[in-house]
């Protein structure tokens, strides 16, 4: 085991992928010279040269709508959006042409991309950089959507994203990228569609993922600690494929839920989430189904308001504490 | 609209084939391989009036033959044929949603394509594309794509794809003159230019994108723009197959042999309103359209010249197009007899996973019913 932070795990996993497999290539805007925005591929260049490490102009249609084409021809591009907040001015590419040329084609044709970049919140850079669009893009069959939390996660995820045959849009976080976590020396995948249990409880389960599931355990935490609370902490992991029988088994222990998500409440992944639930685990609901969104207006500048407007661990405790009343 | 076949081969025309019947690619060209250009280029005309009847006629059950949209590509033919007849092996193309030409060209069978207009499961996408989505990727065709120039930054990615590869080929990415003014289409010229893709892209220039002329939708010439980027580019008429043949064929093997892109613009003219549900009858006159078609028609001039050139005959070019009305008709009751798809088939042919269940590595659910 080493202790890497994410933006490092994201690396290694692009590095060693890039080693496995000519056909992939890594391209986006600055992640060559410059060393990645947020450095996440930093060396890459140095080490696979201009033919697998491509800086991109600023162009995304252009350039992710290239990459679909080229993964239609077998290649197996690796696009880093500098924020997935710039997804919409790429929309047409991703879900019309990404999502549907499979299915429009009968079946003919795949496109192994994976389309990645941070999507968060939390970093006072207003609404235009603040989106993040998982909802959005796994409402559209054809597509996966992954959201990693840990660095351990973040590494064996992309390299299962990389080698799938279907578009994988993989979705980062600015604020997790100097988080440290343990991952081992020697290689290994994780499956997409496979949640995780972070914490173990009895009293009440929350169903989050990305960085709130980082906030959820120091809210459980805090819980158990003054509260005498016992939260189990399930992190998706992956929106689409969704591991829903991880979450129904964990209801049918706890028969209590809260969904944190870094999502607007109307149409989130926690309105799909709560359904779900209600619909296939309602004689095991104790309690209504508790649901922490970020607070529904653009993302504000403010800092410290900010704050305030996403999911965060007094948030969390408060929403749990409301739920077991 | 006239439902009675309006292909006039009988016609004299006035603009007879020119001097590029003797560029090498065209005098390169066998007897045999002359006619079989003429004869796709009747067999996409013959298609597309069997498919314009079926669309305006009902089926047995009363209800519509063909759904949604339709895109007619006659008085276009001169161009999917010219271009796709120069494609080698690792030569691509890609086009927006009047494709039925280009799948002609590269060779689809017509059963499949008109199968695919009547939403039949033996269609060439089993019912799930469309008119506008016509794929074969066996025969390096990439679609059919219904979003105007969304198709084209695809292009540049299969361009990308052969060169990655180390591939001796091209990509031809078309798109129609009411595409040149989409954002996509700039950001993919800008790439193709700047990576040394070999790429052409070909607008295909009937002058009223939907209902706007280009004089009201465009400004300035619309190859030209390709200076912009460094680009070779280049105009040719539309309507003389040798032409287009001669004027690809040499941006082609740039592209080919030096990773250049270039942006050709083909004159053409389209007979068919913007789709069947286009009236026709707001932005033109019908004095133009019949101008054109006594004129220019690809198909006239094309058979003038190839008589001229004692290729073919009066009798030689009824009974071609005797074989392509044939063709056609058999293309529509074949599609006519064929079963829709089912229920059962919506889910199928959305994530490559589920469509290979035995080598399918990620778990959950994929669908949400």
């Amino acid at each position: 085991m080493s202790q890497l932070t994410y933006r490092e795990a994201v690396r290694h996993a692009l590095a060693e992928e890039l080693t496995r497999d000519p056909n992939v290539v890594v391209m986006g805007e600055e992640v060559g010279q410059f060393q990645g925005a947020y450095k996440v591929t930093q060396g890459l260049l140095e080490k696979f040269g201009p033919k697998r490490v491509a800086d991109t102009p600023i162009s995304e249609a252009g350039f992710i709508g290239m990459g679909i084409g080229a993964s239609m021809l077998g290649v197996r591009p690796v696009m880093e959006l500098m924020f997935w907040s710039f997804y919409s001015v790429a929309f047409d590419q991703i879900l019309n042409n990404a999502a549907n040329v499979r299915y429009m084609s009968g079946g003919q044709i795949n496109c192994p991309i994976v389309i990645r970049g941070p999507a968060n919140g939390g970093t006072n850079v207003g609404a235009t950089h603040s989106h993040t669009p998982e909802n959005i893009l796994a409402a559209h069959p054809g597509v996966k959507v992954v959201v990693p939390s840990t660095p351990y996660d973040a590494k064996g995820l992309l390299k299962s994203a990389i080698r799938d045959n279907d578009p994988v849009f993989f979705l980062e976080n600015t604020v997790l990228y100097g988080e440290k976590g343990e991952v081992p020396d020697e290689e290994y995948l994780i499956p997409l569609g496979k949640a995780d249990v972070k914490r173990e409880g009895k009293d009440l389960t929350i169903v989050t993922y990305g960085r709130p599931v980082i906030q959820s355990l120091v809210a459980a935490e805090l819980l158990a600690k003054e509260h005498d609370i016992s939260v189990e902490v399930v992190d998706l992991r992956t929106i689409r494929p969704l591991d829903i029988d991880t979450v129904l088994a964990s209801v049918r222990k706890t028969h209590r839920v809260l969904v944190v998500e870094e999502q607007k409440p109307f149409c989130g992944v926690g309105a799909q989430l709560t359904y779900m639930i209600q619909a296939e685990a309602f004689d095991d609901l104790d309690a209504p189904i508790g649901r922490l969104c970020t607070i529904d207006a653009p993302a504000i500048y403010s800092p410290p308001v900010e704050a305030e407007q996403l999911p965060n661990p007094q948030r969390i405790l408060k929403a749990a504490l409301a739920l077991l009343d | 609209m006239s439902k009675k076949p309006s292909a006039t081969i009988e016609q004299k025309p006035n603009a007879s084939s020119t001097s590029h019947g003797q560029a090498p690619i065209n005098a390169a060209l066998t007897q045999a391989q002359k006619i079989e250009l003429f004869s796709q280029m009747v067999r996409i005309r013959r298609f597309e009036e069997r498919s314009h009847r079926a669309y305006t006629g009902k089926n047995a059950a009363g209800g519509p033959n063909i759904g949604g949209f339709l895109h007619l590509y006659n008085g276009q033919e001169a161009i999917a044929v010219g271009c796709c007849s120069l494609m080698g092996k690792h030569d691509h193309v890609i086009t927006a949603y009047r494709d039925h030409g280009h799948a002609i060209a590269v060779g689809m069978d017509t059963k499949a394509l008109m199968a695919e207009l009547y939403g039949k499961v033996t269609g060439c996408s089993k019912g799930k594309g469309g008119s506008m989505h016509f794929f074969s990727p066996e025969r390096n065709y990439w679609g059919g794509h219904g979003i105007v120039g969304g198709q084209i930054p695809l292009g540049v990615g299969l361009a990308y794809g052969v060169k990655y590869k180390g591939h001796k080929g091209s990509a031809m990415a078309f798109m129609g003159d009411g595409a040149v003014n989409q954002g996509a289409v700039h950001e993919a010229y800008n790439l193709a230019a700047l990576w040394n893709l070999p790429c052409i892209f070909v607008i295909e220039n009937n002058g009223y994108s939907m209902g706007t002329s280009q004089a009201r939708s465009s400004a300035g010439d619309l190859a030209k723009r390709a200076e912009g980027y460094g680009m070779a580019w280049g105009v040719c008429e539309g309507h003389d197959v040798y032409e287009v043949r001669a004027t690809m064929d040499k941006f082609l093997n740039i592209a080919r042999e030096e990773c250049k892109p270039a942006v050709v613009e083909i004159r053409t003219y389209r007979y068919r309103g913007h789709s069947v549900a286009d009236p026709d009858n707001t932005y033109r006159t019908k004095t133009e359209v019949e101008d054109y078609r006594r004129t220019k028609d690809p198909i006239q001039v094309f058979q003038a010249a190839l008589i001229a050139e004692g290729v073919l005959s009066s009798e030689s070019a009824e009974k071609i197009d005797e074989a392509a009305r044939a063709e056609a008709e058999a293309a529509a009751d074949f599609a006519d007899a064929s079963p829709y798809p089912t229920p059962e088939d919506i889910q199928k042919d959305v994530y490559w996973e589920s469509d290979n269940p035995d080598q399918r590595t990620s778990q959950g659910r994929l669908f949400f019913n």
